[in-house]
């Protein structure tokens, strides 16, 4: 592996700031019979990234899926911005979630529209007042970043599975949100197109002081990503650290992920 | 040999009383699906009249179900208009009432044919398309990416179709209306000659405003049962792939039996009214 020796292009972001941005505090989650979610207590600072493992259907999907609210946890305290979640008004709710992009694991792109309109969506849907032009540029500049470009005026189903993957990077990345949640950001991509993603996560990452939350099975991506692992198992947090501390752990199950 | 006797009759009553529950279950199973599409009902008219309307949305969906429908509508309601009259000569001539012919196919088509034919054809060319939209939606997580964009996917999705399809269908029905008494003309020409201003004033001498209204206000109901049934059988489906194909079915089946379930109660209706 030669990937040991050499650098990354970019470095990773050094986490100076001590503001919580995001903190869960025993969050409960359970579809009828299936406890999901268990006991989940973590926090993340600004602009830290912070990689999710864990074996498929332990629930990370279901876990940040709570941060946006497309799942309603069942017990447990959340707060964004330090602003208790379930205490506060609608707007308030709506405000605080405008900070914070989602990558879907599935792209979920809208089948209906244009590569095109799909960035415009979500810009047209946040600022209701947004010129033609600027919109222009923001959508030229979001697919040029993921390389793109020439496919802005077709359909989704015309690309091929990467190249969706990165138009639903674009897509939740042209508002540049404050948080962003990937949701298995590299799965399903070939070597280099993983590596590309992960280092515009990094870029992002270092341009805008994002926080992040990276669920992957991808060991390479985290390892670029990563300032600090979090193990999922069992609907709880089974092991926290950062890679070398986790690909050094005692534990045999936690070092198979590393394997 | 002893032992397995004590055993039967438990056996045999297994199936008869899985049976009773079968049929509760089915019965509850019923009046929930009734009831959680009463409030899905609700819930369009408490999202209809809130700001911010999707008139972009709405426009749109006007158009792919509207515009997009009229070819379809058009050619279906020639045939019904031709075939009507070419079939109900052989009746009429019987009497020495041939002369009757344009009358009676005309009061027939905008009565009842040429709302019932569009929108049987309505139910299963857009309320299909609805259910299979918003189920593929539903699974590929569209939805919910339309959700963190902030956006009401009831009112983006649910809303501008419902009302696309309530405001589309009545158009489509005079459209085909009108399609289907020239079909009828055509009809009329092949054997006799009467000319086309003698048809028509003969059509509108025998209809009055009140066969005109009930037979276009009924229209609006079918339209909003399409859009919604489609919607809601769409919104609603949570099987994954399978779910698509299976609520565009749904849509279909229960939006066409809606449509006559809604005919009946409007010939009771006009008829109270009339009488
Ligand atoms: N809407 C839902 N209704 C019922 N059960 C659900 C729902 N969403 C998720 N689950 C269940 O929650 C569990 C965790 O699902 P989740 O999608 O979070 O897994 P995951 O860790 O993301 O797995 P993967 O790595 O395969 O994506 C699964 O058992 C799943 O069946
Ligand atoms: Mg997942």
């Amino acid at each position: 592996m030669n990937n040991n020796t050499t650098p990354p292009e970019i470095k990773k972001n050094e986490v100076h700031d001590n503001t919580t941005v995001v903190a869960m505090k025993h969050l409960k989650k359970s579809f009828g019979n299936n406890d999901v979610l268990k006991d989940i207590t973590l926090q993340i600072n600004k602009g830290e990234s912070l990689v999710i493992l864990g074996k498929s259907g332990t629930g990370k999907s279901v876990l940040i899926k709570c941060i946006v609210g497309l799942n309603v946890f069942d017990d447990g305290e959340l707060s964004i911005f330090g602003q208790d979640i379930s205490k506060i008004s609608k707007p308030e709710l709506i405000a605080v979630r405008k900070k914070i992009g989602f990558l879907f694991q599935s792209g979920a792109l809208y089948d209906s529209m244009s590569v095109r309109e799909n960035l415009e969506f979500p810009l047209k849907r946040q600022q209701q007042t947004i010129g033609d032009d600027e919109m222009d540029a923001m959508v030229k500049e979001a697919l040029g970043n993921v390389g793109l470009s020439e496919a802005i005026d077709k359909k989704p189903s015309e690309l091929s599975g990467g190249m969706r993957k990165r138009l639903g990077l674009a897509r939740t990345l042209i508002l540049k949100p404050e948080i962003m949640l990937y949701d298995e950001p590299t799965t399903g991509l070939d070597p280099i197109t993983s590596k590309e993603i992960s280092t515009l996560i990094l870029d992002v990452q270092n341009k805008f002081q994002t926080t992040s939350i990276i669920i992957t099975h991808d060991i390479e991506c985290a390892k670029r990503t990563a300032n600090r692992i979090i193990v999922l198992k069992e609907g709880v947090c089974f092991a926290e650290g950062s890679y070398t501390e986790l690909e050094n752990s005692g534990d045999s199950w936690i070092r198979s992920f590393f394997e | 040999m002893q032992q397995v006797e004590p055993i039967n009759p438990p056996v045999e009553r297994i199936p008869e009383s899985t049976n009773i529950s079968i049929r509760v279950s089915l019965l509850s199973k019923f009046f929930l699906e009734v009831a959680s599409f009463s409030l899905f009902m609700l819930r369009f008219f408490k999202e209809v009249f809130k700001p911010p309307y999707e008139f972009n949305e709405l426009l749109k969906q006007c158009f792919l179900i509207g515009y997009k429908s009229l070819p379809l509508i058009g050619i279906t309601g020639f045939i019904i208009g031709l075939v009507l009259t070419i079939q109900s000569r052989p009746t009429l001539a019987k009497f020495g009432a041939v002369s009757w012919l344009p009358a009676m196919v005309g009061v027939s088509i905008i009565r009842e044919i040429g709302p019932v034919i569009s929108a049987l054809i309505f139910a299963g060319k857009v309320g299909s398309g609805i259910g299979a939209e918003l189920a593929s939606m539903k699974v590929t997580e569209q939805i919910d990416a339309m959700q963190v964009s902030w956006t009401n996917p009831f009112k983006y999705l649910v809303v501008s179709r419902v009302l696309a399809a309530t405001l589309m269908l009545p158009l489509l029905v005079i459209f085909s209306d009108a399609i289907g008494l020239f079909g009828s003309f055509v009809g009329v020409n092949l054997k006799d000659h009467v000319s086309f201003y003698l048809f028509f004033s003969q059509i509108f001498q025998s209809l009055e405003f009140k066969d005109l209204l009930p037979a276009i206000t009924k229209t609006f109901f079918f339209g909003f049962a399409i859009g919604l049934i489609g919607s809601y059988t769409g919104y609603n489906s949570n099987k994954g792939t399978e779910g698509v194909g299976e609520a565009a079915n749904t849509a279909v089946v229960f939006s066409s039996l809606m449509v006559f379930i809604i005919d009946m109660l409007a010939v009771q209706i006009t008829s109270l009214m009339q009488s």
